[in-house]
């Protein structure tokens, strides 16, 4: 670098000035060692290498790829590789191993607890949350009420092949008609039977309420999937409402809102995006939420 | 002394030589060979600090069966670190922090004391950077030869020299990138495999990015890591005080300089001479190329080697020793105030220092004494809190982590309390002949397990109380609780 023309020296302490000047105040030459400056070039260099070689310059119809081909889509491809390689041998323990021999297997458990904890976080928790502890609508997956089944085989099944989820012939297809929409009942019936189905599960009945014209309407209608006890049916998932679990509510408008509409959840049929030893894995973790039976 | 003078001599000679740059091309030092106290005292470190460094790993440790017998090991895979008798889980790592804090604190202490010390003697960039000019000063020559060479057209001799010096420290820089790897795995074994190219492909990178750093730092930039690249100059420039005792230039013995004739002849005449002769040994011994005479600055390390320099050339001409010695800024005062020396070792600092590292050590050499080989960390589930099962009970959720840090399997209870067994249930376990849950966990491991406690519907009405988790070692008996809580709403 050659000397700024401006240059003078500065008289106090008797070295050059580089020549800058900002409101009278100059800018001491105090040379840096040579070595920086070549550092700086080469930072030069590398950057104008690392543009080509990687992806870096966005264009109208993309972006130029670099001359490595890297980039970080089929970087994290290779990593869902390598961790499924790393995964292997305990998977096909898993695939060939039976639900309850995974449970009893404190090795197998704790590889299921853990795989199936992350494919939940991933696939199920949207739905039934964070903890699998439902929401409105969705069920409660550490209670042990089940719409479906609670037993290892159950929860296999209804991960496997959903609620009716109808791209999946095997799905559970079965529905709760819409009683008041359809005119199956009428408004008055409605307000009587949710009066006596709140009491199916403990709840003391509404002051007024007739609860034997409620019971009459109830075995003529709903026992027939929720059973005469209202004990419910998990064939044709129909829930228990002898419970304290609820997935719509407890409150008589809440009661009275399903019969109004009927329906149920919907739920995706995993078979085909979550391979076996996933869903295996998935079915144990759920089980193991301490509500399975 | 003005303030021109008190800058080091590296920047003042920097700029006089090239006035019309911004940058400058760094001066060659030629530090020549002294003997001495302190030469004498940084060759022991030197040889005690690599000792340990090259051969420790190679040293044995019985811990038992399960457990590597490498006396100092960092075991990445399994997540131990092993010192001697102590064995660091993941979960320890405070012990870490606890001995960088140590660390710092003894630096400052240090500094305190007799400035930089550390910098002089211990500094690894030190160690090894002396290390490499004693190859160089035995292959190429001392200071006037290779002065004298430098200026020289290279021939074929000194070029084969050359070669040979550089060789011996890729050697040098090469061991030192092997003994670093192997604190990562048993050593004997890994020798073997890197002998074979069995070795993992990272021993290699490892020891390829050691060798060339160790290389071209002690090699090649020196001094000018201390100057340019190492924060601690400006750090212990503010730490430093005038009661600390750093290498200084006892001007008020010293000035003024005179040859050693007219020294003699204004003695005899009755006029005042200082002791210094300006022979320039001080600033040619000088690793740094700072000639000490001009005061303190960032760039001296204080490695005492212009003290044994000077005190050759003092014993020389007869007069006492030590014109350039350990001393503080209060001193040179005092004396030139016709007053006497004074060393105050006790101050708020040193003090205050030693009462930090004291109670620091003392809580880790504590706690690292009253650790429990069985551990507990319970965690309560978050989401949901608690739970209301179908028949109106209330079940809350925990991961209860037991760690086994002995070196055989065992078998753990889980009591809980003030719950009964009934209350409780661990997923995936046996029952204890109580009716407890019961785990077998293997040497040196952690379980986790996911416990439920369930309480009837009636518990609700206190919406959370205190509840103890018991692991108990069936073999040995030992305890260990922790604490959390059981909500109801
Ligand atoms: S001035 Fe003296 S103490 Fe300082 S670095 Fe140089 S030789 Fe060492
Ligand atoms: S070595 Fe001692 S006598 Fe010689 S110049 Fe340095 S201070 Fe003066």
């Amino acid at each position: 670098m050659s000397q700024d023309p401006h240059s003078t020296i500065d008289e106090a302490s008797g070295t050059s000035t580089t020549g800058h000047e900002w409101d009278g105040i100059k800018e001491l030459n105090t040379p840096l060692p040579l070595w920086w400056l070549y550092t700086f070039y080469a930072c030069i260099a590398f950057s104008v290498l690392y543009w080509i070689a990687y992806p870096a310059w966005p264009l109208i119809g993309g972006y130029t790829h670099g001359l490595l081909g890297w980039n970080s889509r089929t970087a994290v491809v290779g990593d869902l590789k390598n961790l499924q390689t790393l995964r292997g041998p305990m998977n096909a323990k898993i695939a060939k191993a039976s639900l309850k021999t995974i449970e009893n297997t404190p090795e197998l458990l704790a590889f299921a607890r853990a795989e199936g904890a992350a494919a939940f976080a991933q696939n199920c928790a949207p739905c039934h949350g964070a903890g699998a502890q439902g929401s409105y609508g969705y069920p409660n997956l550490n209670a042990n009420r089940w719409i479906w089944g609670g037993t290892l085989d159950e929860i296999h099944t209804t991960i496997e092949h959903g609620a009716r989820w109808t791209a999946d012939p095997d799905t559970h297809m079965m529905m709760m008609p819409a009683f008041g929409h359809d005119g199956i009942l009428k408004p008055e019936q409605i307000s009587e039977v949710a009066d006596y189905v709140r009491t199916l599960s403990g709840n003391k009945p509404s002051p007024g309420a007739d609860l034997a014209k409620g019971a009459k309407l109830f075995a003529d209608n709903c026992s027939a999937c929720h059973g005469p006890n209202g004990k419910g049916n998990i064939q044709i998932g129909a829930p228990n409402l002898t419970t304290k679990v609820w997935l719509y509510g407890p409150t008589k408008a809440d009661i009275m809102h399903r019969v109004e509409v009927g329906g149920g959840g919907t739920m995706p049929a995993w078979h085909g995006r979550l391979d076996e030893p996933t869903i295996k894995a998935l079915t144990v973790f759920v089980h193991s939420l301490g509500g399975g039976q | 002394m003005n303030a021109r003078d008190i800058r080091g001599t590296r920047r003042v000679a920097t700029v006089a030589a090239v006035d019309n740059s911004l940058y400058a091309a760094a001066p060659k030092i030629y530090p020549q060979s002294v003997h001495g106290t302190f030469r004498r005292i940084k060759w022991a470190l030197l040889v005690v600090t690599l000792g340990i460094y090259y051969f420790l790993p190679f040293l044995r440790f019985d811990r038992g069966p399960n457990e590597p017998d490498q006396a100092v090991l960092v075991d990445l895979a399994h997540r131990r670190f092993y010192f001697f008798f102590i064995e660091i889980w993941p979960q320890e790592v405070y012990y870490f922090t606890g001995l960088l804090i140590l660390a710092a604190l003894i630096l400052f202490l240090m500094n305190a004391v007799a400035g930089r010390v550390w910098c002089g003697y211990l500094c690894p960039q030190t160690v090894w950077t002396d290390l490499f000019r004693a190859v160089e000063r035995l292959i190429e020559g001392d200071r006037r030869e290779r002065i004298h060479n430098d200026a020289l057209p290279l021939t074929a001799e000194r070029l084969a020299r050359k070669a040979l010096k550089h060789f011996v420290w890729l050697m040098i820089a090469w061991w030192t990138g092997g003994a670093w790897v192997l604190y990562f795995a048993d050593a004997p074994t890994l020798v073997r495999e890197l002998a074979t190219f069995q070795a993992p492909a990272i021993a290699y990178i490892s020891i390829g990015i050691l060798t060339f750093t160790t290389y071209a730092l002690a090699g090649h930039m020196r001094e000018q890591v201390c100057i340019y690249m190492c924060p601690w100059p400006r750090i212990q420039a503010a730490l430093t005080d005038e009661n600390a005792l750093n290498v200084t230039y006892r001007y008020d013995r010293g000035e003024p300089r005179t040859s050693l004739k007219k020294a003699e002849v204004l003695r005899a005449t009755g006029g005042r001479a200082g002791d210094c002769v300006d022979c320039g040994q001080c600033a040619a011994v000088c690793p740094m190329g700072v000639d000490i005479r001009r005061g303190a600055g960032l760039d001296c390390i204080q490695c005492g080697l212009c003290i044994d320099a000077c005190d050759t050339v003092m014993n020389k001409i007869g007069r006492p020793p030590r014109l350039i010695a350990y001393d503080t800024d209060v001193n040179i005062k005092r004396r030139l105030a016709g007053l006497g020396n004074v060393y105050r070792l006790l101050r708020t600092r040193t003090v205050l220092y030693t009462v930090l590292i004291a109670v620091i050590g003392a809580i880790m050499l504590t706690s690292l004494a009253t650790r429990n080989n069985l551990g507990v960390a319970v965690m309560h589930d978050r989401n949901p809190l608690y739970l209301q099962l179908a028949d109106g009970s209330i079940r809350n959720a925990y991961m209860v982590r037991i760690l086994n840090h002995t070196t055989a399997t065992s078998s753990y209870v889980l009591k809980v309390k003030p719950f009964t067994p009934a209350n409780v249930t661990a997923i995936g376990t046996g029952k204890s002949k109580d009716g407890w849950p019961k785990v077998e966990i293997g040497p040196d491991q952690t379980y986790e397990l996911r416990v439920l406690v369930t309480l009837p519907a009636s518990a609700s009405s206190v919406a959370s109380r205190d509840i103890t988790f018991q692991i108990i070692n069936k073999t040995s008996s030992q305890i260990a609780t922790a604490r959390d809580h059981f909500l109801t709403r």
